[in-house]
């Protein structure tokens, strides 16, 4: 009962962390409407997505409606409404990647993380896949970031390699990389 | 916040050169985005770790600097030895300590880290001997490899924030912008219209507050040409805006940059804060009463925010969506008030029309597009990479003389330039001159200046779907003909390279392609039918073998391969039909086996499990 208890106030203090690390972050802004999208990037670099409950929580003390808010972070494809993983796995598909060959290597990640058609995350938060468009090393193409590190003329082969070691890591419990 | 410095140009270039001096010998490490890729950083830190009091041939003092990038990326990480007039290509951090005891120390030459010129084999030591600088005119991206981005004494030392002191002592507002429109430079972000008559529109409006804006959205995929220059010469740009803000009489710059590009956004705020602390940026600069600050804004990624009205929304914290014009920014723009708005390579041109004059800066170009442009090489070239030639080079030179031709000695099929809005150029278009005119002529555009280059192995239909499907994607929503047309156009793309297409679809693609054109409000829906349109005008037969022959000629649609045992080599063994996810395979052991093509996916999965290579793959 006591350990229940204990847990549950685990819970609110959480909760209220997580609300103190916001407000810092809209207070930096200024509570800028201008800012909006500055303040949705580095709350989802807190949190690695944008939960509900602290969007509308961010419309409340910056006075502007939860809608507002919501269209501004559906409408950039930066945003996530939903969890990612600890490793974000982005697959350049621009044009030069593309015709290089970007969609196998996509492919080969989805199977290797066992992730079926609708779903990018995987179950245990450990990696999300997404394609982006164009990150700038065309030349290198095609191209896969994994948490900022970029990945080089990758073929279908090497990602998996690459997923593989990454895959024991997070395995050991490390840390993401940086 | 009024700024005490105030900057003395001349004593301030005496400074820098003296410091540029005294770096010695210049080890030039390639860090762009590329080459970091390839493990610049390390090899950076390996020369500052064996070679911190190495000397060159044992006198004279050698400093190892980051740099932007060189262009070449193929060949990344660059470490060039201007001292030695050398360039090593493919270097990797192992090959650090053999630089320095052999090259450094001795000037002896490492023949395996050389470039090797892919038509001769033989090596070169020079960069500009090698095919991909020598038919290049580096302008914009003159100091780009040249200077350490992050210190601004490398930049001033090169010139740098002359232009400003010049344009500030012996211009007016009027003159400066009379001289970039006597220039004939125009803008580089798409549309190329005239950048002095825009200035002058801005400077002409009154108003309490004015804006200058950056757009380095850049949001063609496959054009890296504004990212080579912000991670490379960021003061350039910076230099370029000031003179701007000067010129319409602003005193608050935003450079907008795409969320994709996080080195460009380090350097630049690098930048912007030694500006601020040389003077060259705040308050009263240069003592007058002329003051300018520039904020950076990151964007969230959405293709359309290169548009400008959407990036002015984005701006004050809105979804991107574009407005009707007019008004015009030059109007209302930012917060409802007159708007300077240019693309980052169009300021990067500012301080060579300045330093120089506006009939210099016409000696590069032709009439109706002077000057240079910045183009970057992807795709299925030899040579990939960011490059800059005069304006009215022709295809041919780029993707031979420069690019090197096509890889594994495969055939020329087509270039797409300008990206998602853009068209394809073919081999007859190889002696086109581009510049805005002629290739306006073409039904393309310079675009952002993205050239992505596709071999005989590219299916072009595929491609087209490719862009309608980004396109589509990218489409904000607002206008009926552009969010529904695409999705609809793409669905018979999508029909199309799955075989399933018939060809009254293909005249209803025209169709939609004429309605989404000039139903849509912004750029990016009157374009969005572009790829489709001018790759049926020059490639329809491919269309047609997609539609009638169910055939994909590339051999590249899924759709039309078909996974088949070859019953001569088959030995029964079972093994195929284990391995098919969807039991598409059966017989009996060593008998032979047969793929149930309704049911097979083509994954491919038995092509690799057959220990006699009796499955194969056919088009
Ligand atoms: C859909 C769309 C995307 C655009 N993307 C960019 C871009 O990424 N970079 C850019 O400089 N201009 C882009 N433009 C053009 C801008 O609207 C604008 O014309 C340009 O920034 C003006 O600068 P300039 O006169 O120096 O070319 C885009 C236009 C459209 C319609
Ligand atoms: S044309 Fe397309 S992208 Fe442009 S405003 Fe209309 S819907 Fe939005
Ligand atoms: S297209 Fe992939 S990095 Fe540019």
């Amino acid at each position: 009962m006591v350990a229940e208890t204990q847990k549950n106030l685990e819970k609110v203090f959480e909760k209220q962390r997580k609300f103190c690390k916001v407000n810092e972050i809209v207070e930096k802004y200024k509570y800028q409407k201008q800012n909006l999208i500055a303040i949705l990037q580095e709350v989802q670099g807190e949190y690695r997505y944008l939960p509900e409950e602290i969007m509308t929580y961010i419309a409340t003390i910056m006075s502007i409606s939860p809608a507002s808010v919501y269209g501004v972070a559906t409408f950039y494809s930066q945003f996530s409404l939903d969890p990612k993983g600890k490793y974000e796995v982005k697959v350049c598909d621009g044009t030069a990647c593309h015709v290089r060959g970007s969609m196998p290597v996509y492919k080969a990640i989805k199977e290797k993380l066992k992730l079926k058609d609708g779903k990018f995350t995987t179950e245990d938060l450990q990696f999300s896949v997404e394609t982006v468009r164009c990150l700038g090393a065309c030349a290198l193409a095609p191209v896969v970031v994994i948490n900022n590190k970029v990945y080089s003329k990758v073929t279908p082969e090497a990602v998996k390699i690459i997923l593989d070691k990454l895959l024991e890591r997070s395995g050991e419990g490390d840390k993401a990389n940086d | 916040m009024t700024n005490t410095v105030k900057a003395d140009i001349k004593k301030e270039f005496e400074r820098a050169s003296e410091y540029v001096k005294k770096t010695g010998a210049r080890v030039l490490i390639c860090s762009g985005t590329g080459c970091v890729a390839n493990g610049a950083l390390d090899i950076y830190d390996k020369f500052l770790q064996l070679g911190a009091d190495v000397k060159l041939k044992g006198e004279k003092h050698v400093t190892a600097i980051k740099t932007g990038c060189h262009g070449f990326c193929e060949q990344g990480v660059f470490v060039a030895i201007p001292d030695l007039k050398l360039t090593y290509v493919r270097v990797k951090p192992e090959d650090v300590a053999e630089i320095i005891e052999k090259t450094l120390k001795n000037a002896e030459v490492i023949d395996r880290l050389l470039f090797v010129d892919p038509k001769t084999n033989k090596t070169i030591q020079n960069p500009q001997e090698i095919d991909f600088y020598k038919y290049q005119t580096k302008k914009a991206l003159f100091n780009c490899g040249q200077i350490n981005p992050e210190n601004i004494d490398e930049y001033i030392a090169a010139r740098g924030y002359e232009a400003i002191d010049k344009v500030i002592k012996e211009f007016t507002p009027e003159q400066v912008c009379n001289e970039v429109e006597q220039s004939g430079l125009r803008g580089r972000g798409g549309g190329g219209f005239p950048t002095g008559k825009k200035w002058n529109f801005v400077r002409m409006n009154k108003a309490d507050q004015k804006y200058v804006i950056c757009n380095a959205d850049e949001g063609d995929p496959g054009a890296f040409m504004d990212c080579g220059l912000m991670e490379g010469d960021p003061h350039r740009l910076i230099e370029g805006m000031i003179i701007a803000a000067y010129a319409v009489e602003s005193s608050l710059g935003y450079i907008y940059v795409r969320a994709e590009y996080p080195l460009a956004v380090k350097r630049l705020k690098i930048a912007i804060q030694q500006a601020e602390e040389r003077g060259f940026l705040g308050d009263n600069i240069f003592g007058t009463d002329f003051s300018f600050r520039i904020k950076i804004k990151e964007g969230a990624g959405a293709f359309v925010c290169g548009e400008e009205t959407a990036l002015i929304a984005s701006i004050e914290g809105d979804r991107g969506m574009p407005m009707p014009k007019p008004p015009f920014p030059a109007n209302e723009g930012l917060f409802g008030k007159p708007t300077l708005i240019n693309n980052v390579e169009t300021y990067a041109n500012i301080t060579m029309i300045i330093l120089n004059n506006a009939e210099q800066y016409k000696k590069y170009g032709t009439g109706g597009s002077p000057g240079t442009k910045t183009f970057s090489i992807t795709g299925e070239i030899n040579n990939s990479g960011l490059i800059e030639v005069p304006l009215g080079t022709t295809l041919k030179e780029i993707v031979y003389d420069i690019g090197g031709g096509i890889r594994n000695n495969k055939k020329f099929k087509a270039v797409q330039i300008g990206g998602p809005s853009g068209g394809c150029l073919t081999e007859q278009h190889l002696d086109l001159a581009l510049d805005y005119e002629s290739l306006k002529s073409v039904g393309a555009m310079v675009g952002s200046g993205g050239l992505v280059v596709m071999n005989e192995d590219t299916c072009i239909v595929e491609v087209a779907r490719f862009f309608l499907e980004f396109t589509q994607s990218e489409s904000c929503g607002k206008c009926i003909p552009c969010r529904e047309g695409t999705k609809q156009m793409l669905h018979i793309l999508e029909k199309i390279v799955a075989g399933k297409a018939e060809l009254k679809d293909l005249k209803l693609l025209e169709e939609l392609a004429e309605v989404v054109q000039l139903g849509s409000l912004c750029g990016l829906g009157k374009t969005a039918p572009n790829p489709v349109l001018s790759t049926l005008k020059y490639f329809k037969d491919e269309y047609l073998a997609h539609i009638v022959d169910k055939r994909c000629p590339a051999g590249v649609c899924e759709a039309f391969k078909t996974i088949k045992i070859d019953p001569a080599l088959c030995k029964g063994c079972t093994k195929c039909s284990k391995v098919c996810p969807v039991s598409a395979i059966s017989g009996k052991i060593k008998e032979t086996f047969v793929i149930d093509q309704e049911k097979c996916i083509k994954c491919g999965a038995c092509l690799t499990s057959c220990p006699f290579d009796a499955i194969k793959e056919e088009n």
